[in-house]
């Protein structure tokens, strides 16, 4: 039976490794989100960009301002530069824009934020606020690769300029490549129109902040927890080895 | 007079004893607790050869008091009401002090709830510990299980998230199936025509208190009918049956529990949650598994998610209840009927108007009532059908080690049906995983139904009288 055990283990080992990845319906290619919690200058700009350019429309409301302690800021600086909703720090980051109204503009009441980074990833948000592009077909006259006919404008087009989806079929040898289907294997891209103010670097390094923000929103205490974590698995480690050589000992007669 | 005559009739000073044996002493003259815990645990004998799979019920009754405390703690910040239920949680998670901690201990104990269970109910498999004399012991095991699930399912809603609203919708109408008292029964269910406030009030009194009280009461039952007839063990052999030990009046492979079983069992405990904790402070949500990813949306009846999945202990039901389409459910009357023709001279003669009656009813009704009503009685039989293994298994030795090899590729089969259909439960159906699913149903019905046969035609080894190491 130890090679049960065995396999057991190797079994459980296996299945962790085949967690499902969460993935765009599109079938678009997730770009991965570099975010990193414990920068709190990268934190803190991206608090700047969800003030600036989110919280007009989506609301924050399960964290309060004056939570934004916790990635460096005093409530002096919390007060002065990200204040715009609320008289009090102790308030929560409400959008001033009701559920009526969002759904009157744009046919779906914005959601809520504090928790869709939990919901949807890093790397689906990361993927989706770069890859909105132009299109004269829908209401907004923007559409999206990751999340297609969204209701949300591309709020941030000033700053990445204007782009268009082209879908071209591949070529091999002048011919166009077949899927198997009877059809062609097709490949999407975005194209730039005209250029924003800023630079594509610049640009995916803000989006980032901006997404960073948003995980720390999704468990602001996700690095405590992790701290707290090694300490604990270091006391159960001399715990195990502990109630081992216990458990041995008191053995040590059975036959 | 002399000083010997006087002190001879005297009865000694009485040694002055410790308060805390006092204490004992009157608590003793008073309720039993002594003998309580010696027959319990104390100075319960049990086999000295318990192996790795053994670990597990002390782990289950562990987890069990790791889920009563910290669902206490959670009940006093949640609130069930469908308008504050989602941001209660998140209140939790954010601003109650060591509220996320509390809060993941729950949640990952509710998964590693079932697989220390489901561990748990592989070794009786394995030993064949559900045998006579411990029919009794496996009867309130399976009703533990049984509510498990109860408690797994009602305490799932409570977040209200979206896969919280959708998998109750889901299976709640499960029962709006039923012919005829279906759709009322569902609303009853409900206490509404949709999941709402009702439901997720009532949900709660379910799960902070009617089921656990019962799950307590069947915890105490099945420990008290385990040490009753004493544990079972990896070869079978009944201790009880040894001679004793003539210098230590123990059954020759029989040892004290207490401290032996004791320190074996802390040590597991360790061992155990160092791997709970690994998961809870770094992966808590293993991967949208413990935690589904959709479930941090917030319920929304007006918005049905594209593919609703239950939590992973709930798949492999969920995928035979998905399985069952009108072409599995011609596949279980034709298997109806070889099966009661297969065993048709095994029934005693005055039973036998009566099988030939219930299965003329079930034929019709597989003609006649649709296959989903079949895919909640399969479901429900899926689980049920564990209740009759005690007398379904045929074999002369309890153990695998003693079993031959018509029982370990039967338990190979049944296993590895198990883990498909709950990773199947998973994901979205397609054509190829719903003929997989099929199979995988038949298969898991194929060890229970014909473990009377392959249980009696199977080659065995004789138990041994004394265990192996």
């Amino acid at each position: 039976m130890k090679r049960l055990s065995r396999i057991l283990v190797v079994a459980a080992l296996g299945l962790a490794a085949a967690l499902p990845a969460r993935a765009a319906e599109t079938g678009w290619k997730l770009d991965r989100a570099e975010v990193d919690v414990a920068d709190k200058a990268s934190l803190q700009s991206g608090a700047r960009t969800f003030v600036n350019y989110c919280l007009g429309c989506h609301g924050a409301s399960l964290v309060r301002y004056n939570a934004l302690r916790a990635i460096g800021l005093t409530d002096e600086q919390i007060k002065d530069n990200l204040m715009f909703t609320a008289e009090k720090v102790g308030q929560p980051i409400a959008t001033a824009l009701t559920a009526k109204d969002g759904k009157a503009w744009f046919g779906v009441a914005p959601p809520d934020l504090s928790v869709i980074a939990r919901s949807r990833g890093a790397d689906w948000l990361y993927t989706y606020l770069r890859t909105f592009y132009r299109d004269p077909s829908t209401a907004t006259g923007w559409n999206n690769a990751v999340f297609p006919n969204v209701g949300m404008p591309h709020v941030l087009w000033k700053l990445q300029g204007e782009r268009a989806l082209k879908t071209e079929e591949v070529m091999r040898d002048g011919k166009p490549l077949s899927d198997g289907h009877g059809g062609t294997v097709q490949v999407s891209k975005l194209e730039l129109l005209s250029p924003g103010t800023m630079s594509a670097l610049d640009y995916d390094r803000m989006t980032r902040d901006l997404v960073a923000f948003l995980v720390w929103m999704g468990e602001p205490h996700q690095l405590a927890r992790k701290q707290l974590g090694v300490w604990v698995l270091f006391a159960l480690t001399i715990l195990v080895f502990m109630t081992y050589f216990l458990y041995k000992s008191y053995w040590k007669n059975v036959h | 007079m002399a000083k010997g005559t006087t002190n001879a009739g005297a009865t000694p000073p009485p040694v002055k004893q410790h308060w805390a044996n006092q204490l004992l002493d009157w608590v003793n003259a008073r309720f039993p607790l002594t003998p309580l815990w010696e027959s319990q645990w104390g100075k319960y004998i049990a086999p000295k050869n318990f192996n790795f799979w053994y670990y597990f019920g002390s782990l289950a009754a562990m987890v069990l008091a790791l889920q009563i405390i910290t669902g206490i703690f959670l009940t006093m910040n949640y609130k069930p009401d469908a308008a504050l239920a989602f941001a209660s949680v998140e209140y939790i998670m954010r601003e109650v002090p060591w509220g996320w901690l509390i809060r993941y201990m729950h949640s990952t104990g509710a998964s590693a709830f079932f697989i220390v269970v489901y561990l748990h109910m592989f070794r009786a498999l394995l030993y064949g510990s559900y045998r006579k004399p411990r029919e009794l012991t496996w009867i309130f095991g399976c009703l533990i299980f049984l509510c498990l699930m109860a408690e797994g399912f009602f305490g799932y809603l409570l977040p209200w998230g979206q896969m919280s609203y959708w998998g109750a919708q889901v299976i709640v109408n499960l029962f709006a199936a039923i012919p005829v008292i279906g759709p009322d029964l569902a609303i009853w269910i409900r206490g509404d025509y949709v999941i709402g406030d009702a439901t997720l009030n009532r949900f709660y009194a379910f799960h902070v208190i009617a089921v656990p009280l019962v799950l307590i009461g069947l915890v105490a039952a099945h420990l008290m009918a385990l040490h009753e007839t004493g544990s079972n063990n990896p070869d079978g052999v009944e201790i009880k049956e040894q001679p004793k030990d003539p210098a230590t009046g123990l059954p020759l492979d029989g040892i004290y529990s207490h401290p032996l079983y004791s320190v074996k069992d802390v040590f597991g405990m360790t061992v155990f949650l160092l791997v709970f904790s690994v998961i809870m402070f770094f992966a808590p949500e293993m991967g949208g598994y413990f935690i589904e990813y959709n479930n941090f949306i917030p319920a929304d009846p007006l918005q049905t998610p594209a593919h609703i999945a239950p939590v992973w202990y709930f798949t492999p039901y969920y995928s035979i209840l998905r399985a069952t389409t009108t072409e599995l459910v011609y596949v279980l009357a034709a298997g109806l009927v070889v099966l009661v023709g297969f065993y048709w001279r095994e029934i005693p003669g005055k039973l036998r108007p009566i099988v030939l009656g219930a299965t003329a009813v079930l034929l019709v009704g597989f003609y006649f009532v649709e296959a989903k009503v079949w895919g909640v009685v399969l479901m429900g039989a899926a689980v049920l059908i564990f209740f009759l293994l005690p007398w379904l298994d045929r074999a002369p030795v309890k153990s695998i080690r003693y079993k031959g090899p018509l029982y370990k590729c039967a338990l190979a089969i049944f296993v590895v049906a198990f883990l498909v259909l709950g990773y199947l439960g998973t994901e979205a159906p397609t054509e190829m995983f719903t003929r997989i699913a099929q199979v995988g149903t038949l298969l898991y019905f194929g060890f229970f139904v014909l473990m009377p046969w392959y249980s009696k035609v199977d080659s065995y080894k004789p138990e041994p009288a004394r265990v192996t190491k």
